[in-house]
């Protein structure tokens, strides 16, 4: 087996309480030593990693539509995974929402099997709760879990009533598998569009009350300290369903959550101004005002909030090319995720770097119940190399998604990806970035 | 001017009392025996249409063959819009043919900011969903200034369905920006969140929103628009927030009674308040043309100002 040593870099793996410059051998896909000074053999090869860049446990995207099977002209296994890695993200949890539906074995299965031919992050498929997502019938539950389902969800909407969301929870706990809830009460959302407030009425679009969130939540709170199941609450975007959170947190409910970092650094405001209603404002939750998006970065200071992931949702350039209200709803997230944290969250001060990888990598993978997070002898050897000073500009036509929908492009930012390693091998490094690999 | 006119926003103060006495010169032509001058001779303009428009899309025609523009009229289906092309794919095809303005009329809000991004064409907004109709705006303000002498520190009260009317946000900035004290008033479930931002007193009481006003504005109740229940019946809408003689009894004497149309008579105004002697009603209709006319002119001569 291949050897590889890190030489020199900054290590911050808060799972085991590093932060300080170490040496780290890869043994094969396992990490064997994280050291001072480690003993280079002939038969390693032995990487100098610059001053400046940071060696943390390897990120994860724990919402992700990959768009495999069925809708490929938006996404593939594949190029979803090329965009992780360069995003640094070692591994990716994706969304059913696929044609069809991921809800049984053979769809979960597919999955990974085009995973394993891409051989880039790692894959884990999040199974349907309902067959067909349809909120009638649960899914075969212990069937995904078999092929490989970490976790499950009706993503794009909620499970539908409670009595379902109850068996589901119920159900799952078998397993020990989240429901992962998209939290949207349907008839308070209606065919809104974008957040309801002064920017939705000004340009006469229909709005979305934080509360159409905050009340299936609310429900899905509710539900678990009936059944003691678990629930991570998606893409968080309203200041109340943070509350509601903190609320069934403190009361020891099994609830966790995530938060995008769209909805973190947009408001509503970007509805009008620079672009009137450009398309790759639009997603589901919607930008907030700014009173949510700063409760969601009190959030993630004070530890509320337990997983940043993107929502990453690849559309065709044609479907977004329309009438705002015709557009479906979503931005890609993968390659602008890191830039991001690092310029609003780390440079501006509101949470440390070990806490941005709580929240990148062993937030995830705890809500998962997934290896990860950790660069502990003998863990699995994903890792990301962080260069927090580099200087960023988004360009979306060079991204490695074959979808270009961020409303990021063009955005100059500190703070990148270096490299990244899945299962001690090297599967993309920066060619900015001068690192010999 | 801007290149294309899509809200009212688009236009400064000035801009808005040139357009204003710009149209004073327009009405003249339409009183002469031969209602054409060639100001807009050689020019295509095409009127596309998406929603079913009788008013607008006239109003729009006369103006232009007042000014000799050769006028096309596309009215699109919405059936055959679900079946293919998306509005981008219709507006590229018509652009390859080089008309030198588009005047659209869609049900999408922001769909004539789409257009505008990828035409050279100026596009002319005659109304985009739950936005903005700058024109009608226009043709108001002008039948207001024609019966007031001014605009600013008139109280307009405008009332009827705010949630889902372009002719109110146009109204509002336009209003707001000659310095006219507007209120608007309608049902707490028909109120734009967020409204009190606009700079405007809303009002859920209709003689509150009405009391010594100027100016009182109704708007349609747009039933095609709403898909939810906002008021119990139109029976208790007319009775609680309709507009109806003893009600125009606590506006200022000589207040005028507008609507943008198409009315619903017994819904929010009652027939003797529509036909009677405050009601300017055919009169917005009649300005629009020349309202409409002095648009289209000023944008044409920013064409041949940027030709130049």
């Amino acid at each position: 087996m291949s050897r590889l040593l890190l030489k020199g870099g900054r290590v911050v793996d808060p799972a085991n309480g590093r932060d300080g410059v170490f040496d780290v051998l890869v043994d094969g896909d396992r990490i064997a030593r994280v050291g001072r000074d480690l003993p280079a053999d002939r038969d390693m090869s032995v990487v100098d990693i610059p001053s400046g860049l940071v060696i943390c446990p390897g990120l994860i995207d724990m919402h992700v539509h990959l768009r495999e099977p069925g809708q490929e002209h938006k996404e593939t296994v594949e190029t979803g995974t090329a965009a992780a890695v360069a995003g640094g993200f070692t591994a990716v949890a994706c969304m059913p929402n696929t044609s069809p539906v991921n809800d049984n074995a053979g769809v979960t299965e597919y999955i990974l099997k085009k995973a394993a031919a891409a051989n880039l992050a790692r894959v884990y498929p999040i199974g349907a709760v309902s067959r067909g997502q349809n909120g009638e019938h649960l899914a075969d539950i212990a069937e995904l879990k078999q092929a490989g389902c970490v976790a499950l969800t009706d993503d794009g909407r909620p499970v539908a009533t409670a009595m379902l969301m109850r068996r589901a929870l119920e159900y799952s706990r078998m397993f020990d598998m989240p429901i992962i809830e998209h939290c949207e009460e349907q008839t308070l959302k209606a065919d809104g569009v974008a957040h309801e407030g002064f920017h939705a009425s000004s340009l006469g679009l229909r709005g979305i009350p934080g509360e159409a969130e905050s009340i299936m939540a609310l429900r899905d709170i509710s539900l678990v300290e009936l059944t003691r199941g678990a629930v991570h609450i998606a893409h968080m975007s309203a200041r109340q369903t943070l509350d509601a959170v903190r609320w069934g947190k403190s009361r020891g409910a099994r609830v966790t959550c995530e938060v995008t970092p769209h909805h973190f650094v947009l408001t509503d405001e970007r509805l009008g101004a620079p672009v009137a209603y450009d398309t790759n404002v639009k997603m589901n939750p919607p930008l907030r005002e700014t009173a949510d998006r700063d409760a969601m970065l009190a959030g993630l200071a004070d530890g509320s909030i337990d997983v940043i992931a993107t929502d990453h949702a690849p559309h065709h350039y044609d479907e977004k090319r329309v009438e705002f209200d015709r557009a479906p709803f979503g931005i890609t997230g993968l390659e602008t995720a890191v830039s991001l944290c690092f310029d609003r969250l780390v440079h501006r001060g509101v949470v440390t770097l070990a806490r941005l990888i709580e929240l990148l990598s062993i937030g995830p993978a705890r809500v998962l119940r997934v290896s990860g997070g950790s660069l502990a002898d003998g863990a699995p050897a994903d890792i990301t190399i962080l260069a927090p000073d580099m200087t960023v500009t988004i360009a979306a036509a060079r991204m490695r998604s074959k979808s270009r929908n961020t409303p990021f492009d063009g955005w100059t930012l500190r703070g990148g990806v270096a490299a990244t390693i899945v299962g001690g091998r090297v599967v993309y490094v920066n060619e900015s970035v001068p690192l010999q690999m | 001017m801007k290149k294309d006119l899509l809200s009212i926003a688009d236009l400064s103060r000035d801009e808005i009392h040139l357009v204003l006495d710009t149209a004073e010169a327009m009405r003249e032509i339409g009183q002469r025996p031969i209602k054409k001058v060639p100001t807009l001779r050689g020019k295509t303009i095409v009127n596309l249409f998406y929603e079913p428009s009788t008013r607008t899309r006239t109003s729009f025609e006369i103006a232009e063959k007042r000014l000799s523009a050769d006028t096309l009229n596309i009215a699109v289906a919405t059936s055959s819009v679900l079946k293919g092309e998306t509005l981008v794919d219709t507006a590229l095809n018509i652009e390859a043919m080089a008309p030198d303005m588009i005047v659209l009329r869609h049900a999408s809000s922001g769909a004539g900011h789409l257009l505008s991004r990828i035409c050279r064409s100026r596009i002319i907004n005659a109304g985009d969903g739950m936005h903005e109709h700058p024109t009608q705006a226009l043709l108001d303000a002008f039948t207001i200034r024609e019966h007031k002498k001014r605009i600013e520190g008139l109280k307009v009260a405008i009332v009827g369905d705010l949630l889902h009317s372009r002719v109110l946000r146009s109204n509002v900035l336009l209003l707001t920006a000659l310095g006219a004290d507007v209120w608007v008033c309608g049902p707490a479930t028909l109120m734009p969140p967020g409204i009190e931002q606009f700079g405007v007193h809303a009002s859920t009481v209709v003689d509150e929103a009405v009391a010594d006003a100027d100016v009182i504005m109704m708007l349609r109740i747009q039933q095609e628009r709403m898909q939810g229940a906002f008021f119990p019946s139109v029976r208790e809408y007319f009775n609680t927030f309709g507009m109806t003689a003893a009600r125009v009894a606590g506006a200022k004497p000589d207040a005028i009674i507008m609507h943008p149309g198409p009315m619903n008579r017994g819904v929010e105004i009652a027939s003797d308040v529509a036909d009677g002697p405050y009601s300017v009603i055919l009169e917005q209709v009649a300005n629009g043309v020349a309202v409409r006319m002095a648009v289209l002119y000023l944008l044409a001569g920013e064409v041949e100002a940027a030709a130049a």
